[in-house]
């Protein structure tokens, strides 16, 4: 029998690393083992750390993470198996014949413990000054080992200096344990590799190119990394103190948006299972906290639909009907922070594919002070707009220079979940046990379809209830308005709409099958990218793409841990808040139309809207200065 | 002393055929040839070659590799450097009888970085053996194609290592593969690669050139055939020596003219260091493994300023990925300083040595595993010496 390496998402350099495969013809056949003494039979090429977790048998692990490829370097999961002199790593060892595994014996604890200490002697700092306190893998290792003291010393002095260059992300290599969870997220999972190990030995750190700055290299801010760091090594980069200074200033009208992802999983952090929306709840502890108001960023989700979705069409439109050739499409969608960085840095030459449209929480910023300022008679300079988003990304992009269309900054601060949750501790409330409330005048409760956003081909099941019942003037052909084939966690998804029967207006797109295609996770935006740049997608017309696997709900701002699991978990708890609200299109949404109505008079992308809610984007390049 | 005569490399006697002889064979007898000659890998770890031949023969694959790995990096070794320099068609048609045999096409010598100076020599070699159709296409007019390129190490020492020499050639970090999959089976682009020793190659060429019973007559029964060795430290005669295995350390410090002498470090820095009472010990896979350095100290020498030597290559030259050598080699060396300082407790330096247990086990590659041997082995047997300084 021969092994085979399994083919990953990871590049070259990374793909040795990934769990040996046994051939498929041997695939299925089963092997007896023993674990402990006790016979089981596990399918052939299964690990050790999996088998003996189908069969309840606890092996702590640290460098292991269930979204990433192999690495086998913390070497805290070691057992021992019979017949061989070393301890094997339990999370990298493939069974590929009978084998007794011991995973209590004196030699495999004597070995966890001495390799826990020896981590420890080398974390800088204390865990009451972390704000990993409480959830760190490290933490919980040192716990569930009794560690009571230091023994082989502790560092108590800084080595390096802590890098907040970043709008999104904040480096602090004093509580790297060299797991390498970032490496392996940055350069396999996500296929942007901006961190790598450099030097050797014990001057081995994790670092950018050259070292530079995270600010200064191509990193597209999505935070992928900080949410499966174990430790408190990355983190976001936290406004909260400087919006809790807002909110106490009695001068500041200090207005929030919340995104539907993080309302999805913040119960998390506030001991709830995955998938419990609380979006009710959120809403009063924002309000006791001291918001002055709360919005739905449903509300600009359905608003980016409406020029997206016209967007579409007029691409479309000059296509069929002016028959001009320089139309760019696919089109492609613009919410996401981190794929636009993305796309800005690996692809500059096609940003002319991206949907002009703002994400909704810029959107959001400059209709707060402009529109909204307007209605409340408030002086926009004294308005401090937050927007509560699942996403890392978030930060840099309100920090854009050019999002500044209201005349200020449009929205001054990204809060994620995980600080979201800080704050409303730190106010003393628990979350789940409040009252729910609704969202405030003049925006109030927005539809389902912005609501989905939040999963992975979400924007383009709510573009098409939407697109589809404008050009034909029924609803899409889903049962009850879902559309099983944007939904799911497949890399890449493909399905196409025939628009049949159209209104009178839109009948030079009679006939016209819709091919879309949906990417979650920037990888999958890769081979997306490919696939357009060696001109295999001339019959796509839009595409979705969503930097974080599993879109939104798997963002780099959201509550720590995350597994499939989780994200799943997250994604039904949206579906299913959809699938109970009363309004699901994104046109239908009365105050979208009202501000069509009162304020962006000429319609969508027309002219004020291409102010306000339309933007540009930045050829990046990989190589900087 | 009978050692002159106990050489089958550095034997005037050689037929030196064993390219011709090995292409009239299968690959299949080949490989019965090796395991009956019990030639066993010439690194140190000793992993039975023709085993490992027949491992990459069996694997399936469109793609095999051969490599060399010169990249003696070993505190105290420089017995490849004189097979390189001076024995190039050992070690090349050794290579060339490996592709042979498991199926490749393509050999890489994986040169150490501070050999560069070898390179142009061996390369002129390599194009001479083209010239005479002992490389290349149909070598020797038989359907048997093969090509060897030489590729330059960086000075990494953890680069000896089979799995980091290969992520290595393939241009990455130098840093130890999981394992299984073996080379054997995904090694090189992920293809079949067997790696062996400059010596073993050489080795396996002697043995096609006067046969297995020759190699075997040298030896002991589970070490068979010689060893070379270099020879450095407190004696007259340094240098590199061919020993038949089974040597008794006493008897080469007889050979060496080393006096006086006090610890013989068998094995470079991840060795074991053997105390004056353990000199009647033999070199020997079953006995005292090395892949060929002997560092031999005098009573004048200061055991523990050797140690602290070794533990500061270690905290240097680990690869930095896995936990128990990148910090535990750090702990070992600050606890040598301790001890330095007078300041380390005996309990403490016991901890370190059951600490330095779990190294050698837990670690993932044998850097790791080995790296303690030094600190455990000097610990142990000059405790008195160490201790009595402080």
């Amino acid at each position: 029998m021969s092994i085979n390496i399994s083919k990953g998402r990871a590049p070259v350099s990374q793909q040795r690393l990934q769990v040996a495969n046994v051939q498929s013809g041997d695939i299925g056949s089963q092997v007896e083992i023993e674990i402990n003494g006790k016979a089981v039979h596990v399918p052939l090429g299964t690990t050790i750390l999996d088998a003996c977790r189908m069969n309840s048998v606890h092996i702590p692990t640290l460098c292991y993470h269930e979204d990433l490829c192999l690495a086998g370097v913390c070497r805290v999961c070691v057992v021992e198996v019979e017949g061989m002199r070393t301890l094997q790593a339990s999370c990298t060892y493939p069974i590929t014949s009978k084998m007794k595994i011991r995973t209590t014996s004196d030699k495999v604890r004597k070995a966890r413990r001495d390799i826990i200490d020896l981590i420890l002697s080398e974390h800088f700092g204390d865990c009451f000054s972390c704000h990993r306190n409480g959830n760190c893998e490290l933490q919980s290792l040192a716990k569930e080992y009794g560690i009571d003291s230091y023994r082989f010393g502790h560092q108590t002095e800084r080595r390096f200096e802590v890098d907040r260059s970043s709008f999104s992300v904040v480096r602090d290599m004093d509580k790297c344990v060299l797991c390498k969870r970032c490496v392996r997220t940055c350069i396999d999972l996500q296929e942007v590799g901006v961190l790598e190990a450099t030097n050797k030995g014990y001057e081995t750190t994790i670092s950018t190119f050259m070292d530079k700055p995270l600010a200064d290299v191509i990193c597209i801010n999505c935070g992928q990394c900080i949410n499966r760091c174990p430790t408190a090594a990355l983190k976001a980069n936290d406004p909260s103190d400087e919006i809790w200074r807002a909110i106490d200033d009695p001068t500041k009208h200090v207005v929030i948006q919340t995104a539907p992802s993080p309302r999805a999983a913040i119960g998390e952090e506030f001991g709830l299972p995955p998938g419990r929306s609380m979006t009710r709840e959120l809403n009063t502890a924002i309000k006791m906290i001291g918001f002055d108001k709360v919005f739905d960023t449903n509300f600009t989700a359905d608003l980016t639909i409406m020029e997206e979705g016209t967007e579409l069409l007029l691409r479309l439109k000059s296509l069929l009907v002016d028959g001009r050739t320089d139309v760019k499409l696919p089109q492609m969608t613009s919410c996401s922070p981190g794929w636009i960085k993305y796309i800005e840095h690996f692809y500059p030459n096609y940003l002319d594919y991206l949907s002009s449209c703002k994400s909704p929480q810029q959107m959001f910023g400059s209709v707060i002070k402009t529109f909204y300022a307007q209605e409340a008679g408030i002086d926009p300079k004294d308005i401090v707009t937050v927007a509560l988003m699942p996403c890392s990304a978030k930060k840099f992009e309100c920090n854009r220079p050019e999002m500044n269309d209201s005349g200020f900054k449009d929205v001054d601060y990204g809060l994620t979940t995980r600080e979201m949750a800080q704050m409303i501790r730190e106010a003393g409330l628990n979350l789940p046990e409040l009252e729910g409330q609704g969202f405030d005048a003049p925006f109030g409760e927005a539809s389902g379809a912005g609501l989905i956003f939040g999963a992975t081909g979400g924007v383009m099941e709510a573009a098409l209830r939407t697109v589809y019942e404008l050009t034909t003037g029924r609803e899409v052909p889903f049962k009850n308005l879902d559309i099983l084939p944007c939904r799911g966690f497949e890399g890449v998804k493909q399905a196409s709409v025939k628009l049949e029967n159209l209104l009178p207006a839109w009948s030079f797109l009679e006939g016209v099958e819709v091919n879309f295609m949906i990417a979650h996770g920037t990888a999958n935006a890769k081979k997306v990218m490919e696939a357009l740049k060696n001109g295999e997608l001339t019959n796509i017309h839009f595409i979705e793409v969503m930097a974080c696997p599993g879109g939104c709900i798997g963002g780099g701002g959201q509550p720590i841990p995350t597994s499939p699991e989780i994200r799943q978990a997250r994604a039904n708890a949206i579906y299913q808040e959809d699938a109970d609200l009363p309004l699901r299109k994104s046109h239908e949404n009365e105050h979208v139309k009202y501000i069509y109505e009162k304020f962006l008079t000429d319609g969508p992308c027309g002219h004020l809207s291409h102010k306000l809610l339309h933007t540009t984007y930045t050829k990046r390049g990989k190589y900087i200065a | 002393m009978p050692i002159i005569n106990d050489k089958v490399l550095f034997n005037h006697e050689l037929n030196n055929n064993g390219l011709e002889n090995a292409l009239k064979r299968t690959p299949q007898d080949i490989i019965l040839e090796i395991r009956e000659s019990g030639l066993k890998g010439r690194g140190g770890a000793g992993f039975p070659t023709g085993t490992k031949w027949l491992l990459a023969m069996q694997a399936v694959s469109d793609k095999k590799f051969v490599v060399c790995n010169a990249d003696e990096g070993e505190p105290g070794t420089f017995k490849d450097r004189v097979l390189l320099d001076e024995y190039s068609k050992f070690v090349f048609e050794g290579m060339v009888i490996a592709g042979y045999v498991i199926g490749a096409q393509l050999g890489y010598l994986y040169l150490r970085g501070e050999y560069r100076y070898l390179h142009q020599k061996l390369q002129d070699y390599l194009a001479n053996m083209k010239k005479e159709n002992r490389l290349g296409n149909n070598i020797l007019g038989t359907n048997f194609s093969f090509d060897i390129e030489i590729r330059l190490g960086s000075g990494a020492y953890v680069c000896g290592e089979e799995t980091a020499l290969i992520e290595s050639l393939e241009g990455h970090r130098g840093e130890a593969r999981n394992r299984p999959p073996f080379p054997v089976n995904t090694g090189f682009m992920g293809h079949p690669t067997t790696v062996n020793n400059v010596e073993t190659f050489a080795d396996a060429y002697i043995i096609m050139c006067n046969g297995p019973e020759w190699f075997q007559k040298v030896g002991t029964s589970k070490s068979t055939g010689s060893k070379l060795i270099s020879v450095s430290g407190d004696c007259k005669k340094p240098g590199v020596y061919e020993v038949p295995f089974g040597i008794k350390i006493n008897e080469l410090l007889t050979m060496v003219e080393a006096e006086n002498t006090k610890a013989v470090q068998i094995g470079g820095a991840s060795g074991l260091c053997i105390p004056k009472s353990q000199f009647d010990r033999s070199i020997s896979f079953e006995d005292i493994p090395t892949g060929g350095s002997i560092m031999i100290f005098n009573e004048t020498r200061d055991m523990l300023h050797i140690l602290k030597n070794f533990m500061e290559f270690f905290v240097e030259e680990s690869c930095g990925q896995c936990t128990p050598c990148r910090i535990g080699n750090k702990k070992l060396l600050e606890g040598v300083e301790l001890i330095e300082a007078g300041k380390c407790s005996l309990s403490y330096s016991q901890e370190l040595i059951e600490m330095g247990k779990t190294m050698t086990l837990a670690s993932k590659c044998g850097l790791g595993q080995s790296s303690p041997n030094p600190f455990i082995s000097i610990l142990t047997h000059f405790e008195d010496e160490i201790f009595s300084q402080s």
